[in-house]
């Protein structure tokens, strides 16, 4: 998985990793295996993630949904709104099928559901980012 | 009012949670009716129910355990904060995963935890507690499900 993506011209794809469990956020950045992805942030609830997504510029952000101050599903309808190209993967321990769709209704790409192994969550940022 | 075969949700999402989490199965206990004083461990990480149903959702565990669980995570962050992120984030990812049988409106909110002090666990009228013990390696864990 380390091949430079045509979608991003050879360049590092920014992840913005948006979780209110610091164990989470840490395990998303170890676990994730791509040489060609940098992490450029990691925000706590959507209010941070807004903010951070502002200065950052991400292509690529993963999303808790269950999140104090703002939640995922308002964070996403505020994140497209602001920067629509941006890929949104959805890692969330809310595992029925009516969050999915909502969360993809908002403009997410993708949705893992917690708890989720090493092999599952490479394969879902692949899947956004190729 | 919370049936037995209800429990089956929480029993396979504590079991889910262990084998992909921790990467190490563990042993769940039959689940037994809570009557008198919560049992509460060193950490206690609370998610509070609303919607089709209400109650509490509570995992509450030793910190030799929570240990042992953030090193088979590849943590090397032990502070009392890691282990009170640990216990809320069990709790959350069991009681969300608990949708895919109660549906979209068994609403949850965000992790309340507990250590060192003796929580006030809320216990809506009609509610039954039961609970489900819960044994990884050497050490005992409790999910607490009340609901209405």
């Amino acid at each position: 998985m380390s091949s430079a993506p045509d979608t991003h011209a050879g360049r590092m794809v920014r992840l913005l990793i948006v979780d209110d469990s610091n164990i989470v956020r840490r395990r998303i950045e170890r676990s994730q295996h791509f040489d060609d992805l940098e992490v450029v942030g990691t925000a706590a609830n959507g209010i941070e993630a807004l903010e951070l997504a502002r200065r950052t510029d991400p292509d690529l952000v993963t999303m808790d949904l269950t999140m104090p101050q703002m939640d995922g599903i308002e964070c996403i309808t505020q994140l497209v709104r602001m920067k629509p190209e941006v890929r949104i993967l959805v890692i969330s321990a809310l595992a029925d099928k009516a969050t999915a769709v909502e969360a993809m209704e908002r403009g997410a790409n993708g949705f893992l559901s917690k708890p989720f192994t090493d092999r599952q969550l490479n394969e879902a940022i692949a899947e956004l980012m190729y | 009012m919370l049936r037995e075969e209800e429990l089956k949700t929480f029993v396979d999402g504590t079991t889910r949670y262990f084998e992909v989490a921790a990467q190490q199965p563990a042993t769940i206990g039959s689940p037994y009716l809570l009557e008198g004083e919560p049992a509460i461990q060193d950490y206690t990480g609370l998610i509070s129910i609303s919607g089709k149903r209400e109650g509490v959702v509570y995992f509450t565990a030793p910190r030799a355990m929570l240990t042992v669980l953030l090193m088979k995570m590849q943590e090397s962050d032990f502070s009392h904060e890691s282990m009170r992120d640990l216990v809320g984030e069990v709790a959350n990812t069991i009681s969300g995963n608990a949708r895919r049988d109660f549906g979209h409106d068994f609403v949850i909110s965000v992790p309340s935890v507990f250590s060192g002090e003796k929580p006030q666990i809320p216990n809506p009228p009609g509610a039954r507690a039961f609970v489900i013990p819960i044994h990884w390696r050497s050490h005992s864990a409790k999910l607490v499900v009340s609901l209405t």
